[in-house]
């Protein structure tokens, strides 16, 4: 009995330090943002703000883009997912259905491609970024994402359709249906599932994504949030507004957070989709 | 003929022919097999090819065409064949590339083994039954889900040399007796970005391994203790090699990951102190954007290229036809 109850105790502290690790520096970000900005640089480091100060939300609008730059990100993210999953879909389907390109070995390749590091892409992409004059265009982001992007999905999505019986499209053929109807008809509503578990984490990635949004958006304007918070400066180059930086953390993870508790399970089951059933 | 195609295999399809019969007839009458599935099939797969052209394919290759030409500001954004005078270069000459390329094999080493460890084990606690069990896998999940940019800025705030917190804690505890400059010192600012990786990665080791972990079945847990195996050999000769597969799937995936690694590098030091944390994303990155060098960032592509390969070739190596991908 004593034994268990240890064992017990050992658990809920081990579980207790992996939360702790996992939340300690989002949530170091969450006080700084809201501590007076003479706390900020005390010391020793204070660790709880004597009242809460939200001035540094207010800096962030008013002193920065910010929220021009988070009109980008939500535009961007949402145009990029969209197209990705519209033709990630097509595709999908193709592969379950139509043995084309050696069905399972095409899938495979994909998957392959989308462990290359984005980095090898940079320099071509620049160069047509520049010649097609799509500097600071919203384009020059949306349509790699959903390219880069792509790879995971028709992975997630083909392996959900081929779980679809094909008995059902039969019946769908028998009635009268064109394929293009099944689909659109029967296939995509039934996937609605797996369609919102992709859209989720495609948002995810587009929203984080930094080095193509670092190198085709110039100007302080045209940026993504998450570049915009990396190149956030003060009055003076040297001088970082870490007060400003943690507020403009906060609310661009928000979404993120949200996601992450609302959308828990799907996450997990997108993530590790197709690695484990074998 | 090919009416009569279409009827057999409609036929076929539908069991029955009491069914099959109305319909045959309204199939035979449509003239629609000009679009075979085939046929039809590439066509939906037609837009996902035109965007992996444009920006995977087309940039393939253009970076191996690149490679073998001189192309920067000095030659006017002109291209001039050069032919193997770039990756003579990389393999002969170049000290930094030589630098980055054993920083990365030492991030990518220290941090994915670091990240394995500490995945595997918060994935056996998160497998144990405890109340509040939801909330710590969202907690979990959290640090992959946060942009690794933005969350490189908050660790660099907690590396501060004067009002980080890293410090303050390691000073309060004893640990140190005066502060660090954590980005700035020489064998300090890989760790710190070791770290800092490893907090933000652990999330998706992990949950891979959870989700191996909850795919092994219970009865074989059951037929252990039968045979009178303890925990350490339930762990050793059931969960092990069962999760073997997903295992080696998950370094397969961090290993290339970390590789690349980017976005953590460039905002928490930039590469620095003197080059110790540069890897070679981001040398080809800076090299590249500063002097506008294409045809000498293209043969840096084309050789980080080729070393993901060779990362892929040793993983699935270890694999052998145990793991079914998909």
């Amino acid at each position: 009995m004593r034994g268990k109850k240890i064992r017990v105790s050992i658990l809920y502290a081990l579980v207790g330090v992996v939360v702790f690790f996992s939340l300690a520096p989002f949530l170091w970000q969450v006080i700084t943002s809201i501590k007076p900005s003479a706390e900020i640089f005390s010391r020793p480091v204070r660790y709880l703000p004597s009242h809460i100060d939200w001035s540094a939300y207010l800096q962030i609008f008013t002193r920065h883009p910010f929220g021009r730059q988070i009109g980008n990100s939500i535009f961007i993210a949402c145009v990029s997912t969209f197209l990705c999953l519209a033709v990630g879909a097509l595709a999908s389907y193709a592969v379950a259905r139509f043995r084309i390109l050696g069905g399972r070995s095409f899938l495979l390749f994909i998957l392959l491609l989308s462990l290359f590091p984005p980095v090898v892409l940079i320099v071509p992409l620049y160069e047509m970024v520049r010649n097609w004059g799509l500097m600071n265009n919203w384009l020059a982001l949306i349509i790699p994402y959903a390219a880069l992007n792509l790879p995971f999905t028709i992975w997630v999505m083909s392996s959900f359709f081929k779980q679809i019986p094909q008995a059902l499209e039969d019946a769908a053929k028998v009635d009268g249906l064109s394929r293009l109807g099944i689909l659109v008809r029967i296939i995509l509503p039934l996937s609605a599932p797996a369609l919102a578990t992709t859209a989720i984490l495609v948002f995810i990635f587009c929203w984080n994504e930094f080095l193509l949004a670092l190198t085709f958006m110039t100007r302080d304007t045209s940026r993504t949030v998450p570049v915009g918070i990396a190149m956030l400066s003060g009055a003076s180059q040297y001088e970082i507004p870490w007060d400003q930086i943690s507020a403009a953390t906060v609310l661009t993870t928000l979404p993120l957070v949200a996601f992450v508790v609302l959308f828990q399970r799907r996450i997990i089951e997108g993530l590790t989709a197709g690695a484990v059933k074998g | 003929m090919r009416l009569k195609k279409s009827e057999n295999c409609l036929a076929s399809e539908v069991k029955g022919a009491v069914f099959a019969a109305p319909f045959v007839a309204e199939g035979g009458r449509r003239k629609r097999r000009f679009l075979t599935d085939q046929r039809f099939g590439y066509l939906l797969l037609l837009p996902a090819l035109c965007l992996f052209g444009v920006v995977i394919f087309y940039p393939v290759a253009r970076n191996v065409y690149l490679s073998f030409q001189e192309k920067s500001i000095t030659t006017g954004m002109e291209a001039h064949f050069t032919g193997v005078k770039h990756y003579l270069k990389i393999m002969t000459g170049d000290a930094r590339f030589r630098q980055a390329l054993g920083n990365t094999v030492y991030f990518t080493l220290v941090s994915v083994s670091i990240e394995f460890l500490l995945g595997l084990g918060f994935a056996l606690i998160l497998n144990s039954s405890f109340r509040g069990r939801n909330f710590a896998r969202a907690s979990v999940i959290l640090p992959w889900a946060l942009p690794t940019a933005v969350m490189a800025m908050a660790w660099r705030w907690i590396y501060h040399d004067i009002y980080g917190v890293a410090n303050d804690i390691l000073l309060r505890l004893g640990i140190l007796k005066e502060a660090v400059a954590w980005l700035g010192k020489v064998p300090l600012a890989m760790h710190a970005a070791i770290f800092s990786d490893a907090w933000k990665t652990t999330s998706f080791m992990a949950l891979m391994l959870l989700a191996g972990l909850q795919s092994i079945p219970q009865e074989l847990y059951a037929a252990a203790s039968i045979d009178g195996a303890g925990s350490w050999a339930k762990f050793r000769y059931v969960t092990l090699p069962l999760l073997r597969p997903v295992i080696i799937l998950a370094l397969l995936f961090r290993s290339l990951q970390a590789f690349a690694v980017f976005d953590l590098i460039w905002v928490l030091t930039q590469g620095g102190p003197g080059g110790t944390t540069e890897t070679l994303s981001v040398y080809l990155y800076s090299y590249t954007f500063r002097y506008l060098n294409l045809g000498y960032g293209s043969a840096l592509s084309v050789t980080i290229f080729a070393l993901s390969l060779v990362i892929i070739f040793v993983i699935l190596l270890f694999q052998r036809e145990e793991v079914e991908l998909g």
